[in-house]
């Protein structure tokens, strides 16, 4: 039984860690395949975490939730590993003179947002 | 161990090769370097979660802080690219 469980939690998180190569090959832009690997830093481990402790857990006989302890560590460094890319792919394009993502604006249009004073705020 | 739990982890683990694969070949591809740290992060966690996954197939607990250490340099090492195509240098 606890086989199945585990089973089917390795294939799902092994889906997830394949759509996010696919998404990182696939993408145009370098700020979409950004989003990619998330997908197999928080989901992917969460699931294969959870395989492990439910594994060992019914083998042993005992609890064994050391493995979380990479989930959490994850889910703690992937957003700013994320963020920190982030910032050098805008600086070394303005560097580059390269054509940047639009910036959010407040609106729902863009035709709103890109007045001068506005601008100047940003 | 029942033969459904081994073949799961078989294709999990020819997943993971493949995913793998897919990340070296944005990582010999990417057009600019950032594309390349992103790669190389991304190798870790697949390497990360390899690690988990032959620890299930091993049945030894010996494949935890291994996976662990990996995690941790994953994240140093993609911090401190970054940080260096950021600033030029990595402690300033």
């Amino acid at each position: 039984m606890s086989d199945i469980v585990v089973a089917v939690l390795l294939l799902f998180s092994a889906g997830l860690v394949l759509t996010a190569a696919i998404g990182l090959t696939r993408l145009p832009d370098f700020f979409q395949r950004l989003h990619a690997p998330a997908l197999a830093a928080t989901l992917g481990t969460w699931c294969v975490a959870l395989a492990s402790i439910v594994h060992f857990s019914v083998r042993g006989g005992a609890w064994s939730l050391h493995v979380w302890l990479i989930a959490i560590l994850l889910s703690i460094t992937a957003p700013v590993t994320a963020m920190v890319l982030a910032r050098a792919a805008l600086f070394r394009r303005r560097q580059a003179g390269d054509p940047l993502p639009p910036p959010l604006g407040h609106g729902s249009t863009p035709d709103a947002t890109d007045t001068p004073a506005e601008a100047d705020e940003r | 161990m029942s033969p459904f739990l081994s073949t799961a982890i078989t294709i999990t683990l020819s997943l993971h090769a493949l995913a793998m694969a897919l990340g070296v070949l944005r990582l010999l591809r990417g057009p600019a370097a950032q594309d390349r740290v992103l790669a190389l992060d991304f190798l870790f966690t697949v390497a990360m979660l390899t690690m988990l996954v032959l620890a299930i197939r091993y049945d030894s607990s010996m494949y935890f802080e291994p996976a662990l250490l990996m995690a941790l340099c994953g994240f140093v090492s993609s911090l401190a690219a970054a940080k260096f195509l950021l600033r030029g240098e990595v402690i300033e």
